[in-house]
């Protein structure tokens, strides 16, 4: 059996260690070494986007990328989207507009749509639709998600300092 | 398996010549990390080149745009040059998968994965992109179409990576385009990809041209004879019929899920038509 690598890395504002099989996915690692059970595995083939984690500002699938590679990056996993026990907008919203029903693809959804509105804080909704096309949902048909981003970046968007 | 993330393209090659067993580079992983997870590959050896600081970046300069082997497809395509100079190749990268995908995916990685249907590899065939490839022979630059071997296989030699794609000078009065035929909008492989590029000269008429397909032979094809024919030509419907044929005539497909060997060697020349337009339309812009 491979000698397991030891990976220091910053998730959700923490440095973070663990140990880690030269094979082992980032999302595999979340799960089983560091039980941060928020992120999901669906296809485990990139297809799906429940497994979606921000590295380094960019949404990635932590199915698609091995633990060594998350080494001095800086992560982003569901559990580091509430701050001080305040659930972000998008989570109320996804709640308040009934985003959800299973919730397996809804921790994905909301690391993938944080990323865009952290870009983009008025997108459209074809933007909205195109940018969360990774993340696959089988119980709403979307159009409930679409209008919970909307309003969570309308809130972000009143609440912003201005410039 | 062993995991590696070499600083220097030497110290890759030399890990990759060494290996006994499976070894592969890995960038984006969208292929690589998925084919191991489903069984798929065993390898001995994974080197990560993102450690690479070279491979990280695009430059641009007189001899053209080098594109790292570990810069994603959201970099390139949110790259204001590329987009503006060779939008057909940004097009072809940004058809690929989610933003998940091009957060991660490189077309260095599309064309080493060697997909008859990889997007990206028309498109940089049509531009006339080069490969850099280093190995522990040294370095040699090739033309992208001599990449692909086969589903699944390369030209490249044990030891051989590629480290950069690079986009020659543009020339004038030059447009690029890719287009592809899929049954969905999104999230789909081509049934058919085609790419084409042409240069005009002042009057109008076609100087050169380079049309790459996609997903109906066992690698991505540049048919020289829909370039020729369309050489030497105001670029009317005369000659986008007879390169259209050429582009037919050169299809090999397979039956698949995705369509019919006939359907798809019968809409290739359909595809190359809405590929040569916009791809004209931008040279005359």
């Amino acid at each position: 059996m491979a000698k397991k690598l030891h990976v220091t890395t910053e998730i959700n504002g923490a440095e973070t260690e663990f140990l880690a099989r030269p094979d082992q996915t980032l999302l595999s690692a979340l799960r089983d070494e560091l039980h941060l059970f928020g992120t999901k595995e669906g296809c485990g083939s990139g297809d799906c986007g429940a497994c979606s984690v921000e590295v380094d500002g960019r949404v990635v699938c932590s199915c698609t990328m091995l633990a060594a590679e998350a080494e001095g990056r800086r992560i982003t996993t569901i559990e580091g989207v509430a701050q001080g026990g305040e659930l972000h907008p998008l989570q109320r919203h996804f709640l308040k507009e009934a985003a959800l029903q299973c919730g397996f693809c809804t921790p994905g959804l909301i690391v993938a749509a944080r990323n865009l509105l952290d870009r983009n804080p008025d997108p459209t909704e074809q933007e909205i639709r195109f940018w969360l096309a990774g993340n696959l949902c089988r119980c709403t048909g979307y159009d409930k998600i679409v209008r919970a981003v909307q309003a969570a970046a309308a809130e972000l968007r009143e609440t912003a300092p201005a410039d | 398996m062993r995991y590696a993330a070499p600083e220097t393209v030497d110290e890759a090659v030399a890990l990759l010549a060494s290996a006994e067993g499976g070894a592969y580079p890995l960038a984006g992983g969208t292929d690589l990390v998925v084919q191991m997870s489903s069984g798929m590959r065993a390898p001995a050896l994974v080197v990560d080149i993102k450690r690479i600081g070279d491979l990280g970046r695009i430059v641009s300069d007189a001899s053209g745009i080098r594109i790292g082997a570990a810069v994603c497809g959201a970099e390139i395509t949110g790259n204001a040059e590329i987009a503006s100079k060779w939008p057909g190749f940004a097009e072809a990268m940004d058809y690929i998968g989610s933003m998940q995908i091009q957060s991660r995916a490189t077309p260095a990685g599309n064309l080493c994965n060697a997909s008859p249907a990889a997007d990206c590899v028309p498109g940089m065939v049509a531009a006339g992109a080069t490969v850099t490839v280093a190995g522990p022979g040294g370095r040699r630059e090739i033309p992208v179409e001599e990449v692909p071997a086969g589903p699944g296989r390369t030209t490249l030699a044990p030891g051989e990576f590629v480290i950069s794609v690079n986009l020659p000078p543009k020339p004038a009065r030059t447009g690029d385009a890719y287009v592809r035929f899929t049954p969905r909008t999104e999230m789909d492989i081509a049934v058919v990809g085609v790419g084409v590029c042409l240069t005009l000269d002042e009057g109008g008429t076609c100087t050169a041209a380079r049309v790459a397909v996609g997903a109906v032979a066992p690698t991505v094809l540049l048919v020289r004879e829909a370039g020729a024919a369309l050489v030497g030509t105001p670029v009317d419907d005369a000659a986008m019929d007879a390169a259209a044929e050429a582009v037919r005539a050169a299809c090999r497909p397979i039956d698949d899920k995705r369509g019919s060997a006939a359907y798809r060697t019968r809409i290739s020349g359909t595809i190359f038509k809405r590929a040569a337009g916009v791809a004209l339309a931008r040279a005359r812009a």
